[in-house]
């Protein structure tokens, strides 16, 4: 489960880089004169991008001013998203969705791996400090579970095997193949197929 | 069953590529000028002869919600928002429209932005969705560069710009006054209603929220007419809908089937089968996990759809069909649920905040067998007092589905929680158990 804490360590200063900057301004023009403050949930997921993957609190004081709002505002969309990390997570994020569709097909084995191959417990970092994980809500593609994100990419119709074989790549540096791992390209039912069949291979 | 040719989403196991030029080839964008051209009046109407219901969950009718809009736009702008933050467990429709059928998706939304006045519409995806989000991006810079968007939309002389504004993994962003709050750089808190959205919405203006399958039939509706669409199903429960089928069933898949299909069919014809066989069945959740289950004598006969299945207490909600078999607890699963819910309410409304983790921890202490008997009914009575008492629809979301297993495995809840507490020969004094439970007018 996400958890908001404000991590202890913290860096005295955050800017955007120059490319961040030229996003940031043209996400802000996205929304009609005034009402840059529509902006702070993409400014935040840019700091959190630049930022090795977590948002300081220097980087919310620095989006307080660039988008003219309270720092109290910024803090508190940072804190009510889950996907805002205000600690340190690993570079290789593993998010396993642990909800009852994914659940029901295993998603609990998952875990299990990570406890093994990665750490003990949510939200801390390998031993090699590359890697962490964290149990999450319903990802969105319940017809491929069980599945989990790292860091943009899903993982679909897992199984532990498959995972590990998933961290040993990752602890190698290699970013394996994101989508499917039992071969499928959509949500399409396996070797079924009964509507569309006319599409097939078009 | 649903004839291939009367499927509207051709492309929904990606066998053609969402590319612009393959879409054309399947019809998109095909006469959007005409349909435009025959005026307001004309869309809304077409689309209340459809009989569409809206596809998030509500089953709002479509045409009626456009009708809202003020005709005549004043000194306030008026906004389009279309709901891709698509997070209730068991549903994962839209996300197979962001990445297979953008165009559908947008040229909907110019339509729609036509029948409602709308200069400017904003696209809110989930933040998990990010490649979707992105492939949806290449396909709104494809239609700009094809003139289909942009000063003079696909030649209707009319302006529309679209947007993407990405969630952050908030649930509550779905329910359409967060989703607006969310947008306009706030916590996702919902608004009370009155006033709705339609006149006072996004930044207080006239603003209509439709999910993203809802906007991406639009178009075939409009090109095949309202009748054709209204011949599906039955009366008030039209058209097609996409069912997605997870859990225990030996093939997960979406599939786009009639309105009104039998659940057996789907899972047995669609989906595989149950693992195990059909006798291995033990509940369905019918409509992503804030509808309330259905026992397995029920899944024999039910139609899949709206009526249907308020009809057996229950709701077709977004179609998220998830199966539970004899192997899996079922009170570990309404568990799970109920954390789910603990998870993602807001914290806006004290009986939502509060009982969402006394439902969560009650469940959570029955699948071990650690409960007393009188809990069950405790259980019901929280349930019974967070629906109805919150802002949203999420009190009765997270309510419901705790209430549909109290409803059909009581039995099974008692059997393994027989304990029987000391409390109970105590139960005079009047601050060891909740005191409005013993008053009976109350209960």
């Amino acid at each position: 489960m996400a958890v908001k804490k404000i991590s202890k360590v913290q860096p005295e200063k955050f800017e955007f880089n120059k490319k961040n900057k030229e996003t940031a301004d043209s996400v802000i023009k996205n929304y009609p004169s005034g009402k840059q403050q529509s902006a702070v949930m993409a400014l935040l997921y840019l700091a959190q991008k630049q930022n090795d993957n977590w948002i300081p609190l220097s980087a919310m004081k620095y989006i307080a001013k660039y988008l003219d709002m309270p720092y109290i505002k910024v803090y508190e969309v940072a804190t009510f998203y889950s996907m805002y990390n205000l600690t340190p997570v690993g570079k290789y994020f593993f998010q396993i969705c642990t909800t009852t569709p994914c659940m029901l097909r295993g998603a609990y084995n998952l875990v299990d791996v990570c406890k093994r191959k990665i750490s003990e417990e949510e939200n801390r970092l390998s031993e090699d400090g590359k890697t962490s994980w964290l149990e999450v809500e319903c990802l969105g593609a319940c017809v491929n579970a069980p599945m989990l994100q790292l860091n943009d990419d899903y993982y679909e119709d897992l199984d532990p095997i498959k995972l590990e074989q998933i961290i040993n790549k990752i602890s190698n540096d290699e970013v394996p193949q994101p989508g499917s791992y039992r071969g499928r390209l959509s949500s399409e039912p396996e070797n079924t197929r009964k509507t569309l069949i006319g599409n097939k291979n078009a | 069953m649903l004839e291939d040719k009367d499927r509207i989403f051709q492309n929904l196991y990606n066998d053609f590529g969402a590319d612009l030029t393959s879409a054309k080839q399947r019809g998109d964008w095909k006469d959007t000028k005409e349909i435009c051209g025959k005026g307001r009046e004309w869309i809304i109407n077409e689309i209340k002869a459809s009989e569409l219901r809206g596809r998030g969950g509500a089953g709002f009718p479509t045409g009626l919600k456009w009708s809202f809009a003020p005709k005549e736009v004043g000194s306030r702008p008026h906004y389009l928002v279309i709901n891709a933050d698509e997070s209730e467990p068991g549903t994962c429709k839209d996300r197979d429209i962001l990445r297979f059928e953008p165009h559908k998706l947008i040229e909907g939304c110019l339509i729609a932005s036509y029948a409602v006045n709308a200069h400017k519409c904003y696209i809110y995806i989930r933040g998990e969705y990010f490649n979707e989000g992105q492939k949806l991006q290449i396909a709104i810079d494809e239609a700009y560069k094809d003139g289909l968007l942009g000063k003079n939309s696909a030649g209707t002389d009319w302006e529309l710009d679209i947007y993407i504004h990405y969630g952050a993994g908030a649930y509550i962003c779905g329910e359409e006054t967060a989703l607006l709050e969310s947008i306009e750089g706030k916590k996702g808190q919902p608004r009370l209603k009155p006033p709705f959205p339609a006149l006072i919405g996004l930044y207080g203006c006239p603003t209509i929220i439709n999910n993203v399958e809802t906007i991406s039939v639009v178009p075939t509706i409009l090109r095949r007419g309202g009748k054709w669409f209204s011949s599906l199903g039955r009366p008030k429960n039209t058209g097609s809908k996409i069912y997605c089928i997870s859990g225990n069933v030996n093939n997960p898949c979406n599939v786009e089937e009639e309105m009104g299909i039998p659940l057996k069919e789907l899972i047995e014809k669609h989906a595989g089968g149950v693992i195990g066989g059909w006798d291995n069945l033990k509940a369905v959740i019918p409509g992503g996990s804030s509808m309330p289950l259905l026992p397995k004598e029920t899944c024999e006969t039910i139609k899949m759809d709206f009526d249907a299945c308020v009809e057996n207490k229950t709701g077709l909600g977004t179609a998220g069909i998830v199966v539970i078999n004899k192997d899996q607890d079922i009170i570990k699963c309404m568990a799970r649920i109920a954390r789910f819910y603990k998870h993602e309410s807001c914290g806006q409304c004290t009986p939502c905040r509060e009982g969402s983790g006394w439902m969560w921890r009650m469940l959570e202490r029955m699948a071990k067998g650690e409960a007393t008997r009188d809990e069950v009914d405790m259980l019901l009575d929280v349930t019974k007092q967070i629906e109805g008492h919150t802002i949203c629809a999420f009190g009765e979301g997270s309510s419901w589905p705790v209430q549909g297993l109290i409803r059909n495995f009581k039995d099974e809840i008692i059997e393994r929680n027989k304990f029987d507490p000391i409390v109970k020969k105590q139960k005079d004094i009047p601050y060891l158990v909740d005191q409005h439970l013993l008053e009976k007018e109350n209960a």
